[in-house]
């Protein structure tokens, strides 16, 4: 029986194919009743896809290394500014903007489930929805972080943002060195979503 | 509810798999189960959905994957607010003299709909009672319905950082009880606050909160 990636990792009750066969059951049934339209599904595969994901997030982080009144706008009003870019919609619609400093590294989680802002990171991976990350980034951040490859020194502070309620939260990561002579879209080019969530820095 | 979703503090559940950018989806029908409880009428309560998926007996809960998780809560949403019967959940087939309704959301409205901005912030409610700087401890409280207040905070002091405006209520939105509109803040806890001495002294988790789960400390 075929496994998808999905499944080597995160064990579920059902094999692929049979939630192939239960899911395509269901939206017969939907579209029967009339209750979803065929057509929309497909647009919401197709937005998630490709109109969606971190690509958006990076050119917001790229604007505000380029542009220092803009990245003021970004911290102060983060929906407002993101909105600039045409980055808006459902589970982007508080955004608050946090800046990683020298001194200060942020990483964003939700314990409870697996909010996270759609419209500048597209859909969350695995790893953010897990048990495993959701369970141990608030009490281990530290150790979270050096297992995506990054030691922080003891004298850098971590703040961890939980999306406990509908604010979305975006690291804005520090711009690296040796990049001044870069335009935009050469820095969001350098720009991670996992640097963007805080479990990597850039 | 103190179901196994409120996992913040817990340890020993795996290791966690970094993953590089890539599609969405892993298997088409994760698409089409995002997509339907996207579009389904079940939809237009946001706090109902995530209940539903913490109503998954903890068991099976931990044993599923995210899309699974969806799919079920989805399933039982729809049975629930009278969508459909389980007997035309294991079919596949509406009962038989079932008038059909028209969808909420046709294919020439998605991208318009998924890009609107949105809010969840309501005028009208009462003024917030506590300023950015004040100390308050999160509220001991433990309902057996949809709470937003995750166990490892409760009983905790932590400091107002910032004042979110008032947001529709959760615990009383997921139970059909009306939105409820509090003030939300956003309170940082220190790490030792939180996990005891051994935590780093710098290090803070801050969480945003509604007014009715602090007090005064």
């Amino acid at each position: 029986m075929a496994h998808d990636a999905h499944d080597d990792h995160d064990h579920g009750q059902d094999a692929p194919s049979d939630m192939a066969l239960r899911v395509k059951a269901l939206e017969s049934l939907l579209v029967e009743k009339g209750l979803v339209d065929p057509a929309a599904l497909d647009a919401i595969v197709d937005h998630y896809e490709h109109r969606v994901g971190p690509r958006n997030g990076a050119r917001v982080v790229a604007r505000a290394w380029s542009d220092p009144a803009y990245k003021a706008r970004l911290l102060a009003d983060a929906t407002a500014a993101i909105a600039e870019l045409d980055y808006t919609g459902r589970q982007g619609e508080h955004m608050v903007v946090v800046e990683n400093t020298p001194q200060r590294h942020n990483l964003v989680v939700c314990t409870l489930c697996s909010c996270y802002p759609w419209p500048v990171l597209g859909l969350p991976p695995v790893w953010y929805k897990s048990s495993a990350y959701r369970s141990r980034a608030v009490i281990d951040p530290r150790g979270v972080i050096a297992e995506f490859g990054t030691e922080l020194p003891d004298d850098v502070e971590v703040q961890v943002w939980d999306s406990t309620a509908e604010v979305r939260y975006l690291v804005l990561p520090e711009r690296p060195a040796g990049t001044e002579d870069l335009d935009e879209e050469a820095l969001a080019a350098l720009v991670t979503r996992d640097g963007m969530v805080g479990t990597a820095r850039l | 509810m103190n179901g196994v979703h409120d996992m913040g503090g817990m340890q020993g559940l795996g290791a966690i798999v970094p993953e590089p950018e890539g599609p969405p989806f892993h298997a088409a029908w994760e698409g089409r189960v995002h997509a339907m409880t996207v579009a389904s009428p079940t939809r237009a309560n946001i706090d109902a959905g995530r209940h539903q998926r913490e109503k998954i007996p903890g068991p099976e809960y931990l044993a599923m994957t995210y899309y699974q998780k969806w799919f079920r809560s989805l399933s039982d949403l729809l049975v629930l607010k009278g969508y459909a019967t389980r007997e035309e959940l294991a079919s596949g087939k509406a009962a038989p003299g079932t008038p059909k309704a028209t969808p909420l959301l046709t294919g020439d409205l998605v991208a318009a709909t998924l890009s609107r901005p949105g809010s969840y912030v309501r005028e009208g409610a009462s003024p917030p009672k506590f300023a950015v700087g004040d100390r308050v401890r999160a509220r001991n409280i433990n309902p057996d319905g949809h709470t937003r207040l995750p166990r490892y905070a409760r009983g905790h002091i932590g400091e107002i950082m910032a004042l979110q405006g008032a947001h529709v209520f959760p615990d009383s939105n997921a139970h059909g009880r009306g939105e409820d509109a509090q003030p939300l803040y956003t309170v940082r806890f220190t790490a030792r606050e939180l996990w005891g001495e051994a935590a780093n002294p710098r290090d803070s988790v801050s969480l945003d909160l509604w007014e009715p789960y602090l007090e005064r400390a």
